[in-house]
């Protein structure tokens, strides 16, 4: 495996041995790390000393299951933090299969480009044909150039135009952009660097190397055969996917509802996963289908419209409660739409419709208008009106512009779908990850909700640190192997799993690690996302949520009580 | 007594007539939650059991008016 360096300003391109001291690292362990050692923590996020390291992770483009995930990392022009973004799709495994560890993107291209990486090297390609174009029309115009099976990443127009909302958008295994490195701006970044997409052809290469193949096979099936048979990972997600959560969540009483004023939407029934799942079947889509190949899991979905034709995919639980209950829509063939927009204009789902509910906050449109909102993204956002620009810069500057206090964000980031004074372990989490407010860094919900790995009472404040704390380090350490972090519910359930999932690292890399190394390698990741933002300015000042949730939510009329002391116990470690 | 049940997922396949929403289950005063699961003949099933909107155990006593919540075993992000 090699370190790709590309520096954009005079398109020299490097291929250099992977240092001692990056060995063992892949995924976010490895962005993250580059990203302390290489970029200035004080740079402007959208200039020419931001970079972006793409990083597969240690597992990617074997045959180990649901091992797919590409990690992008750099700092974030949205919250001034490091940032890891994660997406599934085709790319991890190409980047792997092409020996690349990480490709680090510098510096700043003076023309619109595209980078194209094949077995023989790195590419440079005209984009003048894809250029202000959605992303579903440039997957359609790179396939027919480039070859059916090679893996596309595109920025929208969303990253063209630098969006802290604009994603890097991973083609899935239909070749569509359903997947994306979602939140943070980094697709604002790249296009910051001029950098319109990436293509990965690993065409005439068979595979990635393993020292034991035996171990490996033996380790792989065994931990294929946990999640299969884990009632979620083998038949929850893979039927309902994510949007499963609306009803759960709506019954816990912690789906935040118009603008986090309630935990209970009483639209709810319309716009949840067996709904989807309903229309789904009927209307000739797909409701279990992988976002890339190996995945036994396939939680994602083709959704299909009144007439049978496909208009979403990977329509996830965020996205349907960001426009759904907390805009206070209840339609869910709208909300398919709007999902659609955000995939081809390429932004950040959760961004954009909180953004939304805070523009029906400010009384920009009322709350509930789903025509009003649809008109607002197809003629504002994709127009780059200013209050298109407004919108897509998301809540943080929305509710600045119209002077807001009810404002759900954590270091400028939006709040994704459950209440922290209904799930009091996710809320120590968004206020604490070094990424602003993100549910996926140290998914409390698992276990304070779903009843994985335990149990520990949402509606109280006892266990939630510790519990955010032990998921936060666990995670880091799973975004590093290049599994999808749905395979934590095995793994928070099933002693075998974990063990098999080293084993595994073990036999590809001929190391010794044992499950402490784990841990360790989890709060060392943590420890260097920290120190970047201590650097960059950040303290714990901005560990906090928005001062509205001391105030109750109905149906529990619960605050967030979790002192500041115990928030900033979190990484006592 | 009345207890007022939603049942979610593949659960509501898995008893006769239920769509989506509310029943209204009459269970003798004092019953559980253990109780309601062999009513409902879900006792092979895993199990995510809410009363108004908390997760209970099979041994918690409901009370008239008690709203109750069944989901299988289903995750998210």
């Amino acid at each position: 495996m090699k370190i790709l360096r590309i520096d954009l300003s005079n398109k020299a391109v490097k291929f250099e041995e992977v240092p001692e001291k990056y060995a063992a690292l892949g995924g976010r362990a490895l962005t993250s790390k580059v990203v302390l050692d290489e970029v200035e923590p004080t740079c402007h996020a959208l200039g020419k000393r931001n970079k972006l390291v793409f990083a597969p992770g240690l597992l990617s483009g074997t045959s180990a299951p649901s091992s797919g995930r590409l990690s992008v990392g750099g700092k974030s022009p949205l919250t001034g933090t490091i940032k890891e973004s994660n997406a599934g799709g085709l790319a991890a495994q190409k980047f792997a299969r092409l020996g690349i560890k990480a490709m680090i993107l510098e510096g700043m291209s003076d023309e619109w480009c595209g980078i194209r990486l094949t077995k023989d090297g790195v590419e440079f390609i005209d984009v003048q044909d894809i250029l202000g174009k959605g992303n579903y029309e440039v997957s359609d115009i790179l396939r027919e150039k480039y070859g059916k099976r090679v893996g596309i990443m595109t920025v929208g127009v969303g990253g063209e135009q630098r969006f802290v909302s604009g994603t890097i958008a991973v083609g899935d295994t239909d070749g569509r952009p359903t997947r994306h490195c979602g939140r943070g701006g980094l697709g604002g970044v790249l296009g910051s660097k001029k950098v319109k997409t990436i293509i990965l052809d690993d065409a005439g290469i068979n595979s990635v190397e393993i020292q034991d193949k035996d171990k490996f096979k033996e380790a792989s099936l065994a931990f294929a055969k946990i999640l299969i048979n884990h009632p979620v990972c083998g038949q929850g997600l893979t039927t309902y996917g994510t949007p499963i959560l609306v009803n759960i969540l709506n019954e816990a009483g912690g789906l935040p509802t118009q603008n986090f004023r309630n935990g209970r939407f009483e639209g709810t029934e319309k716009i949840s996963g067996e709904t989807m799942y309903d229309n789904i079947k009927e209307r000739g889509g797909n409701p279990s289908h992988g976002c890339h190949p190996g995945c036994v899991m396939r939680c994602s979905q083709l959704y299909h419209d009144k007439n049978g034709e496909y208009l979403t995919g990977g329509f996830e639980y965020e996205t349907i409660w960001a426009f759904g209950s907390h805009c206070k829509i209840d339609d869910l063939d709208a909300i398919a739409k709007m999902d659609r927009f955000c995939d081809d204009f390429g932004v950040d789902t959760i961004e954009v419709g909180v953004a939304m509910g805070i523009a029906m906050e400010a009384g920009i449109l009322p709350f509930g208008d789903k025509d009003g909102a649809l008109n607002i993204l197809s003629n504002e956002v994709a127009k780059l009106t200013p209050l298109g620009r407004l919108i897509g810069q998301g809540s943080d500057l929305v509710g600045r512009a119209y002077g807001l206090t009810r404002v759900p964000t954590v270091k400028k980031q939006s709040l994704p779908a459950y209440d922290p004074r209904a799930v009091k372990g996710v809320g120590v989490t968004y206020a604490t990850t070094t990424m602003g407010a993100d549910h996926t860094a140290g998914y409390s919900v698992a276990t304070n909700i779903l009843k994985s790995g335990g149990y520990v009472d949402p509606l109280k404040k006892e266990g939630q640190v510790e519990l955010s704390r032990n998921l936060q380090i666990a995670t880091a350490a799973i975004d590093t192997t290049g599994l999808c972090l749905f395979t934590a519910f095995a793994i928070l359930d099933e002693a075998d799993a974990l063990p098999k999932v080293v084993d595994m690292i073990n036999a590809q890399y001929g190391t010794s690690l044992v499950l402490d190394d784990v841990t360790t390698l989890g709060q060392n990741v943590l420890r260097w996302e920290r120190e970047f933002n201590k650097k960059a300015g950040i303290t714990s000042a901005q560990d906090r949520l928005p001062e509205f949730f001391k105030d109750e939510v109905p149906p529990h009329n619960t605050t967030f009580d979790i002192t500041d002391e115990e928030l900033d116990s979190v990484y006592n470690f | 007594m009345k207890i007022e049940v939603r049942l979610f997922a593949y659960l509501r396949d898995m008893v006769k007539d239920y769509d989506k929403g509310p029943i209204f289950i009459d269970l003798p005063d004092k019953s559980t939650v253990g109780d309601l699961v062999k009513y409902l003949d879900f006792e092979d099933e895993v199990l995510i059991i809410m009363v108004n909107g908390k997760r209970e155990l099979e041994e918690k006593v409901l009370t008239e008016g008690d709203r109750v919540g069944v989901f299988p075993p289903v995750g998210g992000g």
